[in-house]
């Protein structure tokens, strides 16, 4: 048996191959392990045998964490690691939850066939959105995402056939394997498994072919091309594999919250996916899950801050004019970590770390 | 053909208000090639500054009027001199993200402060300037929206073509290390641009503000409406951001008159999707040319 290692004090790396590995430490591989045990059987167990905490709302937010990770793992593929900005995203996952939805109650799919349709169909949207990339570059291309965000959200409340505007959609029960999903618990479990699926894969596209030649695009374009890398094409894949996620996180969102209206999937949301993404960490697979946890805690401190105000019979009048402060202390947290830690709090995490590990002697 | 005349006339009047609105943009853009997604909410600060010192302060119009314009312009230097400045030369992928974070801090703030309500400034304007032609009358905001327009374009134009400060400004713009080279204060350009970009920003907030009514909504919508206007004209060109300000005006008031109200929000929109694919430097815009 090979030696396990935990606490290098270098890079030992031999070959690429090495390189390549996911995990830097068995340190890495043994948390993750813990983390998947944390996940899947500490907290349900927790759930079920504590009832204090057994409430809908304690799992609303896991919930609501375990989707936001989702979208924004495939938001960093397309911004960290292809270096394209979207500012399409929350209507890219608008696309994604009708798709479910419309799918459920019109051709009445089941669930686990709906949700990845789902994500199919808004990776063509997101490929449709995306061809302007063949020409254009960052700035160009962010405002044509923009505009794409601006068109998707005007026929999601336009086109009422199909999508009954601001009526919304009811969405039936899901069902998986004849077991209904109707509690929180099981929500949580399908999102959570999806998540971890989902993130495997994104960290395994980003180690492919497919994920270097991303990255190659991100440093340097020209240079990419000249290496043979056919940057539309590329560049398309990107924007694809990218709104899947957002798709998939959208469907699983409208079977979560069962009746879905156009309203959620604006501009703000698709600020909220950016901001996960830069205070995560740009290129790095497991930040974007740090900042999906981060913003979305923020989110519920700031309510249950507002809230206790509220309570507070002399400070509801505060708390009233406070709950706008939400975008102030958003737009705050994005500039106040590019302006100090651009890579995120992957980078806090990871000098952290090798604190620990070089301690006494670390800078 | 009155209602025809009615929508040209309107579309004209609004074309201006975005030509101005885009102005600002454009000057920064210029300078330090920066995509300000703050824009709106720097209209907005401008307008509320405005509304305070008018309605609550009590001030006379042109006193408020001349502070308004002060603020702002302080309120640019302090921007760019905190946020901007520690950026220079860090990807531009940070740099568009920051002005986006700076857009949601500046709206949450003024949420906070004056709410999602719809203000009105009292009416100042005197009522000469109203006209009447061929039987259709033009309110009065809309003759100052063309005249101050027209102005404050002027003035642009001769400030880039002959002052000193104009021309450091393009020739930041066009190359900045030839510019530092030939003994261009960089710094204080970008300083200067934002402070000039933030008062022409209130000052068309102010404009705004007088044929709308003043809301944090409304205003920093216009601030994303600037996007298709500059596309369209390119984005470094001001007499490019008049023309397409102008035409995504009119476009605007014909689709809502004779189409769909509600298809005239997006239109803007799908033209700058057309443009960015068929032209994506724009009429006006200088096309970038990349050596390896």
């Amino acid at each position: 048996m090979r030696h396990l290692i935990f606490h290098p004090c270098g890079n030992f790396n031999e070959s690429y191959e090495q390189e390549l590995n996911i995990f830097e430490t068995d340190f890495g591989r043994v948390s993750l392990w813990v983390g998947l045990f944390f996940v899947f059987i500490i907290i349900p167990l927790l759930f079920k045998t504590i009832s204090a905490i057994n409430s809908p709302y304690f799992f609303y937010v896991l919930n609501m964490t375990g989707i936001a990770a989702i979208a924004v793992v495939g938001l960093n593929l397309l911004m960290g690691f292809t270096g394209q900005i979207s500012l399409g995203h929350g209507a890219f996952f608008g696309v994604g939850a009708y798709s479910a939805a419309i799918l459920a109650t019109k051709v009445n799919f089941p669930f686990w066939i709906s949700i990845p349709a789902a994500g199919v169909l808004t990776a063509f949207v997101g490929m449709i959105f995306g061809i302007p990339s063949g020409r254009l570059k960052h700035l160009y291309l962010t405002i044509a995402t923009l505009a794409g965000q601006f068109i998707i959200e005007y026929v999601l409340i336009h086109w009422e056939s199909l999508t009954q505007g601001t009526m919304g959609i009811i969405l039936p029960t899901a069902t998986i394997f004849g077991l209904k999903l109707d509690s929180d618990m099981s929500f949580y479990l399908v999102i959570y498994f999806c998540l971890a699926v989902l993130t495997w894969m994104a960290v395994n596209i980003v180690r492919t072919r497919y994920g270097r030649a991303f990255i190659a695009i991100r440093d340097n374009d020209r240079a990419a091309e000249g290496m043979g890398i056919p940057l539309f094409a590329y560049k398309l894949l990107s924007f694809s594999i990218s709104s899947f996620y957002a798709g998939i996180a959208g469907g699983l969102w409208a079977y979560y919250m069962i009746s879905i209206t156009p309203e959620p999937f604006n501009l703000f949301l698709s600020i909220e996916y950016i901001a996960m993404v830069i205070i995560g960490g740009l290129g790095n697979v497991a930040g974007s899950i740090y900042g999906a946890v981060f913003i979305t805690l923020l989110i519920e401190a700031l309510r249950w801050g507002t809230e206790t105000m509220m309570n507070i019979g002399s400070l509801s009048g505060i708390a009233i004019t406070i709950a706008p402060l939400r975008e102030f202390f958003f737009g705050l947290a994005i500039v106040l970590f590019i302006l100090f830690e651009p890579k995120g709090l992957a980078e806090v995490w990871r000098i952290v770390r090798s604190n620990f590990r070089l301690w006494p002697f670390s800078y | 053909m009155e209602f025809f005349f009615q929508l040209l006339i309107t579309g004209i009047a609004i074309g201006f208000l975005y030509a101005l609105s885009a102005l600002g943009f454009v000057m920064i853009f210029k300078s330090s090639s920066v995509l300000n997604f703050a824009h709106g909410e720097l209209l907005a600060i401008g307008a509320f500054i405005f509304l305070v010192l008018v309605s609550w302060a009590q001030l006379p119009i042109p006193i408020a009027f001349l502070v308004t314009l002060i603020g702002t312009f302080a309120l640019g230097f302090v921007i760019e001199r905190l946020f901007l400045r520690p950026l220079i030369g860090e990807a531009l992928i940070e740099v568009i993200m920051l002005t986006v974070g700076l857009a949601a801090m500046f709206k949450g703030l003024m949420l906070f402060i004056w709410g999602g309500n719809l203000y009105t400034y009292p009416e100042f304007l005197p009522k000469g300037l109203s006209f009447t032609i061929g039987g259709i009358t033009i309110p009065p905001v809309y003759t100052a929206a063309i005249i101050i327009g027209l102005i404050f374009l002027v003035l642009f134009g001769l400030f880039f073509k002959y002052s000193s400060q104009g021309i450091y400004m393009r020739s930041v713009a066009d190359n900045q290390p030839a510019a530092l080279s030939l003994g261009v204060h960089v710094r204080r350009v970008f300083a200067l641009s934002w402070a000039i970009a933030a008062l022409v920003a209130g000052m068309s907030g102010i404009v705004l503000g007088i044929i709308n009514g003043i809301s944090v909504h409304e205003l920093s919508a216009i601030g994303l409406k600037v996007f298709p206007v500059v596309i369209l004209g390119g984005l470094d060109s001001i007499g490019g951001a008049i023309i397409g300000g102008i035409i995504i005006g009119l476009v605007e008031t014909f689709v809502s008159g004779y189409i769909s109200p509600s298809i005239a929000d997006i239109i803007s929109y799908i033209i700058l999707v057309f443009i960015l694919m068929v032209k994506p430097y724009g009429l006006f815009g200088l096309a970038e040319i990349e050596r390896v």
